[in-house]
C-alpha cells in the first residue's frame, strides 16, 4: 500500500513566501539598485562634464573691450594726403600704434584718471589686434583720414583674464607682461565705464589668431572648414553608401564572396579612425598629390572612416522593410528596380537619414586622421573666398581647432579650447536632435 | 531632382579646382614646435600687412618639418622649414638627393631652456652637475661606476631640500632634449669629473664615454615627455614635487603657475640668455627652399619681413613673447635679402 499524499490541506500558502521566493525577490531588488545605481553615476558623470565644460568655456563668449576715440591723423595715415590706397597701406599696423596709446592718453585724462604709466605702457592693456583692426578699418574707409571715429577695442588677454578673475594681482607677481599700475588703470578705466565685458562675436565667426593676441582668435574659418569637409561626406559618402547597400541587401546573390564583403565591412567600421589618416597622407597627399590641410582631403579621409557606418545602418533600415511591400509591388507587376526605388525605399529613408547624421557627427567629431593630413597648426587664418577655395586651401576643422588651442602656452587658449568644445557640442547635439526628430516623426513600425 | 544636378556639378567643381590648385598663393610652413609661436605671430602680422594671404604654419617637430622639406621641389612641397636646431648633414643629402639643393638657412633668435617647478614648492639653485648626479643611469661613487643610487634632491647636493627627485623632461623627438643632454648632462658629468673614468673604463673612448654620461636613468624619476610643454605642466600640477624643463616663452607665459630655478647662479632672462651667461640655450632657424623664390607669391617678403628690426629685434613682438634676439640680426637681413644658400661661403 502506498501513502496517498494529503491534498486536502495546502502544503503552503500562497500569502506566505517560502525561502526560495524570498531570495528572488531579494535578488530582483537588488538587482534594480545596481541599475539605478549605474544609471546615477551615467547621469552624475554627465553633469560633472557638462558643468566643467560650461564652466570653462563660457568665458570664452565673452572679452573685454575698451571704447576709444581715435584720431585718424592725416599725417601719420597719408603724409601725400590724396588719399591714394597704395600709399596709405605702406603704413603697416605699426605705425598705428601711436594713434592708439595717444588715444588711450585723451581718454584717461578725460576722465579724470591718475596714473604714472606712460603712454606706451598704458597702450599694453589693449590687445595687438587693436592696431589691426583700426587699419582695416581706415583701409576700408580711407575717406575718414582726419576725422576722429569711435572704437571698440580687444583688451590683451591679461586684462580679460583679470576682469574674469583668472588673472589676480597676486598671480601676475612675477608675470612681464602686465603690472599692477597697468591693474589699476583697467580697475579705473571700468569704473568709468568705458571698459567693460561683452558678447564677444568673433569668437563665433572670426579666424584663429596668433600666441601673441589669444584674446583675437576665433572658431569661424575652422567651422567653415569643417562644414566644407562634411558637405565632401555627404556628397561621397551617402550615394556610395546607400548604392551599396540597395545592391548588396536586394540584388546581390547570397554567396561566400557577399558575406565576406559583409564582414568586411563591418570590420571597416571598427577601424581607428588614425590609420584612415594614414591611408589618406600616403593616398591622397602623397601619391595623388591633392594639396595639404585642404578640407577637400580631410572629407574624402572622413568619407572612408563615414561609408560603413552609413552602410551599415541603410541595410538595416533596409531589413526592417516587411517581405510583403516587396510581394506587393513584384505582384502587380513591378520590375525588381520599381519595387526597391519606388516602394523599398522611400519607407526605409528615414532609418538612413538618421544613420548618416549620425554617421557625419561622428565625422566632425573626429580629430585623429586630421592630425596626419595637415590641419592642426597655425592654419585657419584666411577665410575661404568661394567653393574652390574653400576645398583646396588650407584650413583646419573644429576638433583639430581645439586641440591645437589646448597646446598654447597662454592660458587664455586653454579657455578658448574649452569655449570651442561648448560650439562643438552644440553642432553634435543638434545633429543628434535632427536625427532623433526624423526618426520619431516619420519611422514606420511593422 | 536637382540634388543630383547639385552633386555632379559640385563634383565638376571640385575636379576642375583640383587642376587649379596648382597655383598656390600662400607660402607653407612646417617644423618645430618651439618656432611655431613665432612663426605664427609673424604669418599672423604679414597677412594684415602685405597683401598675399597669411601663411600657413604647421607644427610637428624640427625633424618631420625637415623632412618633408626634403622631399623634393614644387608646389607640392612646404617652403619653409622651422627647426630649434642645426640642419644635420644627413639631411642636406637627403636633400639634394631630392632635387633641393639650395637651401637659405636663416637664424631667427635664441630659445632659452628653463627648470621650473610648483610655485608654491621648494627654490632651486641648480649647477649642471646636480643634474647630472639626479639623474644619470650610472655614476662614480668612490671612484667605481654604479648604478645611480639617489632618490631625493639632498641625496645630490646636501644644500637642496629632502625631496624626491621626479623630472619631466622632452622626449627623444625633441630638439629641445639634444641641448639638455648636451648643455645639461653632459656638461654635468664634465664638471664632476666622472666623465674621465667613463672614458677609461671604456679604453679612452669619448664617444663611448659620452653614451655613458648621457644615458639616463629608467627606473621612473625621468619621465620622457613626448607631447608639448603643456604635457609637462600638467604633469607638476598633479605632481608637487616634479621639476619640468620648459622654453623660456613658456615659462613666462605661467608664471602664475610655475617657478624658475637658477642653472649655475644665473636667472634666465632674455637679457642673460643673449648675453650668454645663462648656459642652456639654443639657436632657432627656418630654411627657405631658394628654388620657390619667385614661384610662391610672397616666400622672400616674409622671410624679409621675419628678420626685419620691427618683427625680431630686441624691441619687436617676437621678443616681447620671448624669443632671444640675435645680436647679429644685420648678418641674417643680408643672407636673406641676398639669397645666400647653405654652403656658399658668406
Amino acid at each position: 500500500m502506498t501513502d496517498v499524499p494529503d491534498h486536502t490541506k495546502p502544503q503552503r500558502s500562497l500569502l506566505q513566501q517560502d525561502a526560495h521566493t524570498t531570495k528572488r525577490n531579494r535578488a530582483e531588488k537588488r538587482f534594480k539598485t545596481y541599475g539605478i545605481i549605474a544609471i546615477a553615476i551615467g547621469l552624475l558623470m554627465l553633469a560633472i562634464l557638462l558643468v566643467t565644460i560650461i564652466g570653462r568655456g563660457s568665458g570664452a563668449f565673452q572679452q573685454t573691450f575698451l571704447t576709444l576715440d581715435v584720431q585718424l591723423l592725416e599725417a601719420k595715415l597719408d603724409k601725400k594726403g590724396d588719399r591714394n590706397i597704395e600709399d596709405i597701406k605702406k603704413v603697416s599696423t605699426f605705425g598705428y600704434a601711436p594713434l592708439m596709446s595717444a588715444a588711450l592718453e585723451t581718454k584717461v585724462a578725460a576722465l579724470g584718471i591718475q596714473t604714472e604709466l606712460k603712454p606706451k605702457a598704458m597702450a599694453d592693456i589693449l590687445s595687438k589686434d587693436a592696431a589691426a583692426q583700426l587699419r582695416d578699418f581706415v583701409l576700408a574707409n580711407p575717406d575718414l583720414i582726419g576725422t576722429s571715429v569711435e572704437f571698440k577695442f580687444l583688451t590683451n588677454s591679461r586684462v580679460d583674464g583679470y576682469m574674469k578673475e583668472r588673472v589676480t594681482r597676486e598671480s601676475i607677481a612675477n608675470d612681464k607682461n602686465i603690472n599692477a599700475a597697468q591693474l589699476d588703470l583697467v580697475d579705473a578705466l571700468h569704473a568709468a565705464g568705458a571698459l567693460n565685458k561683452q558678447f564677444n562675436l568673433s569668437f563665433i565667426t572670426g579666424a584663429d589668431a596668433s600666441d601673441a593676441r589669444p584674446e583675437a582668435a576665433g572658431m569661424g574659418v575652422a567651422m567653415i572648414g569643417s562644414l566644407f569637409m562634411m558637405l565632401v561626406v555627404l556628397i561621397l559618402a551617402l550615394p556610395i553608401g546607400v548604392a551599396a547597400s540597395i545592391y548588396l541587401e536586394e540584388f546581390a546573390p547570397k554567396n561566400l564572396l557577399t558575406d565576406i564583403i559583409e564582414v568586411n565591412i563591418s570590420n571597416l567600421a571598427a577601424v581607428p579612425s588614425i590609420v584612415f589618416g594614414i591611408l589618406g597622407l600616403a593616398v591622397f597627399i602623397n601619391y595623388m598629390h591633392l594639396p595639404n590641410s585642404a578640407p577637400l582631403v580631410g572629407g574624402l579621409v572622413l568619407t572612408l572612416m563615414t561609408l560603413p557606418t552609413i552602410i551599415i545602418s541603410t541595410r538595416a533600415s533596409l531589413k526592417s522593410v516587411p517581405p510583403s511591400i516587396r510581394d506587393a509591388a513584384l505582384g502587380v507587376g513591378a520590375s525588381k528596380m520599381q519595387s526597391v526605388f519606388h516602394h523599398v525605399l522611400p519607407l526605409a529613408a528615414p532609418g538612413i537619414l538618421t544613420g548618416t547624421i549620425i554617421g557625419l557627427a561622428q565625422a566632425l567629431g573626429e580629430t585623429a586622421p586630421l592630425l596626419l593630413i595637415g590641419m592642426v597648426g597655425f592654419i585657419a587664418s584666411n577665410p575661404p573666398d568661394s567653393i574652390a577655395s574653400g576645398l583646396l586651401a588650407p584650413n583646419s576643422a573644429m576638433p583639430a581647432q581645439i586641440y591645437e588651442w589646448a597646446k598654447r602656452a597662454d592660458p587664455a587658449f586653454y579657455e578658448r579650447a574649452w569655449g570651442g568644445i561648448i560650439i562643438l557640442l552644440v553642432f553634435l547635439v543638434t545633429m543628434n536632435a535632427i536625427a532623433v526628430l526624423l526618426r520619431r516623426r516619420f519611422e514606420r513600425r511593422w | 531632382m536637382s540634388l543630383v544636378k547639385l552633386t555632379t556639378s559640385a563634383l565638376a567643381i571640385a575636379a576642375l579646382s583640383a587642376t587649379a590648385a596648382a597655383a598656390r598663393d600662400q607660402v607653407q610652413i612646417a617644423g618645430s614646435s618651439t618656432v611655431l609661436p613665432y612663426a605664427s605671430i609673424v604669418a599672423e602680422a604679414f597677412g594684415e600687412n602685405f597683401d598675399f594671404p597669411t601663411p600657413v604654419v604647421e607644427s610637428g617637430g624640427s625633424s618631420a618639418g625637415l623632412k618633408r622639406f626634403c622631399e623634393g621641389v614644387g608646389e607640392n612641397t612646404i617652403d619653409i622649414a622651422n627647426a630649434s636646431r642645426k640642419i644635420k648633414s644627413s639631411e642636406v643629402e637627403v636633400c639634394a638627393a631630392n632635387g633641393v639643393t639650395d637651401i637659405i638657412e636663416v637664424q631667427i633668435g635664441y630659445d632659452g631652456i628653463v627648470f621650473a617647478s610648483d610655485i608654491d614648492g621648494n627654490t632651486f639653485e641648480f649647477t649642471p652637475e646636480d643634474w647630472y648626479k639626479a639623474l644619470s643611469s650610472d655614476v662614480v661613487v668612490d671612484g667605481k661606476i654604479v648604478a645611480n643610487p639617489n632618490k631625493k634632491w639632498s641625496d645630490v647636493n646636501a644644500n637642496f631640500p629632502d625631496q624626491p627627485i621626479q623630472a619631466y623632461i622632452p622626449g627623444t623627438k625633441h630638439g629641445t632634449r639634444e641641448v639638455f643632454e648636451d648643455k645639461v648632462i653632459l656638461a654635468g658629468c664634465e664638471a664632476t669629473g666622472d666623465f674621465e673614468v667613463f672614458k677609461a673604463a671604456n679604453g679612452d673612448d669619448k664617444k663611448a664615454a659620452e653614451k655613458a654620461c648621457i644615458a639616463l636613468r629608467t627606473d621612473g624619476t625621468s619621465v620622457d615627455i613626448d607631447g608639448d610643454y603643456t604635457e609637462t605642466l600638467a604633469r607638476i600640477e598633479s605632481n608637487k614635487d616634479g621639476i619640468g624643463v620648459f622654453g623660456l616663452a613658456f615659462y613666462e607665459n605661467n608664471t602664475d603657475k610655475l617657478q624658475v630655478a637658477t642653472m649655475g647662479g644665473v636667472e634666465p632672462t632674455v637679457e642673460t640668455i643673449s648675453s650668454g651667461d645663462y648656459p642652456v640655450s639654443r639657436p632657432l632657424f627656418f630654411y627657405v627652399k631658394k628654388a620657390h623664390i619667385g614661384v610662391i607669391p610672397g616666400l622672400k617678403e616674409y622671410a624679409e619681413f621675419f628678420v626685419a628690426d620691427e618683427i625680431a629685434g630686441p624691441d619687436g613682438p617676437l621678443a616681447e613673447y620671448g624669443l632671444v634676439s640675435d645680436p647679429e640680426l644685420e648678418k641674417t637681413q643680408a643672407i636673406v635679402a641676398d639669397e645666400i644658400v647653405m654652403g656658399s661661403d658668406s
